[in-house]
């Protein structure tokens, strides 16, 4: 655990309370199990707003309480270990990031303050296709009179069906493939023309289908600079890959805490399996691993804070590593409860369908082992 | 010489500066390497004069006490002292079993006359010291030694074998684990030094599969002992000798950190990308030419990083006040594991190239690479064995049973 400030202590210790008394994993199977369309529960996430949790990293003169990434990451950490289902990380992380890196004072004034209180949920919608590959962008941004007209299909938007605010890239010059020519909208969901599809993954989130039907928007909607969006983009990804590597490695830690717990309960052979050294190297080649990945996901975030030229690598370092881990572990988990582990009563499942879906999301361990190799060089 | 004292770390600094800087011969400049402190090689004028030097400041024990010659000064002062011989590519010439291992362990647990005779020319960097815990017999099980020790009254009378003591061949004096009570197992063993110059010790050096190595078989036949070198308790070394291990892993994990390019014995120096850019060329978008051994290689740069990310983890973690880091038990698995990944992997990217044993034909560094790669194979033997690392990582942090406990 990295070295934390007074306030980081108790901002972590009052997200471990919470998420054990008010969003255990039974939570999440509830949320389920209702088949409710969000993949979240509003109530749970009004009361995360309510305790600042949608501000952390948003500036205190837009209502927030700028308190920084590391910070943020342990809420994600403690978040990830319950699978709490919130908009935090799309919207109080990815999008309000995007806002706040690239935003006028205007658009900052009109989103920010919503962002933190909860209000609006806002996400990246940013991906066309089954993987991740943010400069494969095919949505068209025309210029018109007053602004831009959208139109295309954005695809496995995260709370995409909870989302009041869409941050779109969008090619307004180049081809398919180039990092040129990219710009970044806000673009409201109401907005005429936008329509949305529930995408039912295994892991029972609210991603979505996002379709752009000749949506106008006007001049104030673009994000930074036009089709120098590329930058920005990126920035707002590491950000957002960040978060999500520290959800990753609380969901990790606590797939393996339940899983040693059985080693230590479960009797065969007239003893605790977790006596046998079958088990015991796993289990240490398992903690090793996490302890690994905990230093890359600390690191990453430390280095955003500090605005350090090695936040892409960093970045992608971590994704991987805690990527690596979190599909180790996950099917570690199921593995070592044996059958009880494949039942649908057991948590064992929830991490596993969870895991893949993280994996999956911002960057597998394939593409950010790729990235890191082209930062360096080779 | 002048007494640093004081709270003032950039006085300190300013004033080690100043030291280093007439007592440093440049010509020494980023020559130190690993194990000087048991080098076999005679020392040159230059290298002896900055032993001394060191040595008559405690320097190269800053942070022992300096009633016992010792540098006495504050971690904060250590770390000054550190960076500013790392400013101008000094290194300390101080080292070896002696002060990784050793001394800390009889500043613990050693009396008062033991600690007056002996820690003094550990810190002048006088005396070299080899360890004697492994036997034929007792590696990983390590507790199963034999070598006998015999209260004779007035003297110890010890007799057995000990293996795979390095240095032992260039070593002045040695602390040894041995039996003093047969009837038990981990109570029946002591914690013993002696000179190995006394009459019965006769050292054998070990050839590797590397070549010629550190390591030596030792063996003592009725070798009489002063009864004052018998440290802490009577049945009770096991303890001590846990202790002084724990020390010796932390020395030996230091090796896999993608900072420690300087290779040495134990493992290789050497970028595994930039070696696989020169050797395996590039395809025509810049990247590795064959697209499988480039996805190992950043596969293997990643590990390397999370690993030194985890030390200094471990580092700030120790320096504040949560306590010791539950990471550092991982430290000698995940290090000695990067390292000989690292090795693997540059002998498989020269090829025949990296193959070669001696002679023409081959560069120093190709030669290196070889012998480091064949020597690191140690690293996860000793210092406790990866499995046993494993076993330390179940019991201690996961709280699982022993399964050998009986």
């Amino acid at each position: 655990m990295a070295v934390l400030t007074e306030e980081q202590s108790m901002l972590r210790d009052a997200a471990r309370t919470w998420t054990r008394e008010k969003s255990p994993v039974s939570a999440f199977r509830k949320v389920r199990d209702s088949g409710a369309p969000l993949g979240y529960d509003p109530a749970a996430f009004a009361e995360m707003a309510e305790m600042g949790w949608a501000g952390v990293i948003i500036p205190e003169g837009y209502g927030g309480s700028d308190f920084g990434y590391l910070s943020l990451g342990l809420i994600l950490e403690e978040t990830g270990r319950t699978l709490t289902a919130s908009p935090i990380l799309s919207s109080a992380l990815a999008a309000a990031s995007a806002v706040i890196l690239g935003g006028t004072e205007a658009q900052k004034e009109a989103w920010l303050p919503k962002i933190a209180s909860g209000e609006v949920v806002a996400t990246l919608a940013v991906d066309e296709g089954a993987h991740h590959r943010p400069s494969h962008v095919n949505t068209k941004a025309a210029k018109t009179g007053a602004g831009y007209t959208l139109s295309g299909t954005k695809t496995f938007v995260l709370e995409g069906m909870a989302a009041g605010l869409f941050v779109v890239s969008a090619r307004t010059a180049g081809a398919d493939g180039d990092k040129e020519g990219i710009s970044l909208f806000l673009v409201p969901a109401d907005a005429k023309g936008v329509s949305r599809k529930a995408l039912k993954l295994a892991d029972s989130r609210g991603a979505a289908k996002v379709v752009f039907e000749n949506v106008e928007v006007g001049a104030d909607a673009l994000l930074g600079a036009e089709g120098q969006g590329w930058d920005l983009l990126e920035k707002t990804l590491d950000r957002a890959r960040a978060g999500l590597a520290a959800e990753m490695l609380g969901s990790a830690v606590q797939a393996f805490e339940t899983t040693l717990d059985y080693l230590k309960t479960r009797v065969q052979f007239g003893q605790v399996i977790g006596a046998f050294q079958a088990l015991q190297h796993r289990a240490a080649k398992m903690f090793t691993d996490l302890e690994l990945a905990r230093s890359c996901v600390e690191a990453a975030l430390t280095a955003i804070d500090n605005d350090s030229p090695d936040v892409p690598e960093l970045v992608s370092l971590a994704k991987a590593k805690v990527g690596d881990t979190l599909h180790l572990v996950s099917n570690e988990m199921v593995q070592m409860h044996g059958g009880i582990g494949m039942t649908d009563a057991h948590d064992a499942g929830l991490y596993l369908k969870r895991a893949r879906a993280t994996e999956a999301t911002y960057g597998g361990q394939a593409y950010h082992r790729d990235r890191y190799a082209r930062l360096h060089g080779y | 010489m002048a007494d640093f004292g004081g709270d003032d770390i950039e006085a300190f600094r300013a004033q080690a500066r100043d030291w280093l800087r007439t007592h440093f011969p440049p010509l020494l400049k980023g020559r130190g390497g690993f194990m000087n402190g048991e080098g076999g090689a005679s020392a040159s004028a230059d290298i002896r004069a900055w032993t001394k030097a060191m040595g008559e400041t405690g320097w190269g024990v800053p942070t022992w006490p300096k009633a016992y010659g010792g540098g006495g000064l504050s971690t904060a002062q250590a770390r000054a002292l550190q960076q500013e011989m790392n400013a101008i590519g000094a290194w300390n010439p101080i080292g070896g079993m002696g002060v990784m291992m050793f001394g800390p362990t009889l500043l613990e647990y050693g009396n008062e006359a033991q600690k007056q005779r002996h820690i003094p020319s550990i810190a002048r960097g006088e005396i070299r010291w080899c360890q004697g815990f492994s036997e034929p017999g007792a590696g990983s099980d390590l507790a199963s030694l034999q070598t006998k020790c015999e209260d004779k009254g007035d003297h110890w009378l010890v007799n057995g074998q000990k293996v795979w003591t390095s240095g032992a061949q260039w070593a002045d004096w040695c602390f040894a684990l041995v039996r003093t009570d047969p009837s038990k197992k981990h109570e029946g063993i002591s914690f013993l030094i002696f000179d190995m110059r006394t009459p019965g010790v006769e050292v054998r050096p070990i050839k590797l599969i590397a070549g010629a190595s550190p390591f030596c078989e030792t063996f003592f036949t009725d070798v009489k002992v002063p009864k004052e070198n018998l440290v802490g308790p009577l049945n009770g070394g096991w303890a001590i000798g846990k202790r002084l291990l724990q020390h010796e892993r932390s020395g030996i994990s230091g090796g896999g950190g993608a900072g420690a390019r300087g290779g040495g014995m134990f493992g290789v120096g050497g970028s595994p990308a930039e070696l696989a850019l020169e050797y395996v060329g590039v395809d025509d978008a810049g990247r590795i030419a064959d697209s499988d051994l480039g996805a190992r290689v950043v596969a293997h740069e990643m590990d390397a990083k999370a690993f030194q990310l985890t030390a200094m983890r471990t580092v700030q973690e120790s320096r504040s006040n949560q306590g010791p880091s539950a990471a550092t038990s991982i430290m000698k698995n995940a290090g000695t594991k990067v390292g000989q990944d690292r090795a693997e992997l540059i002998i498989e990217i020269l090829g025949h190239q990296g193959l070669g044993w001696e002679g023409a034909g081959f560069s120093a560094e190709e030669l290196s690479f070889v012998r480091g790669w064949l020597g690191g194979k140690a690293t996860t033997i000793f210092g406790g064995s990866a499995e046993i690392q494993s076993n330390i990582i179940s019991k201690r942090i996961l709280g699982l049973p022993d399964p050998l406990a009986s």
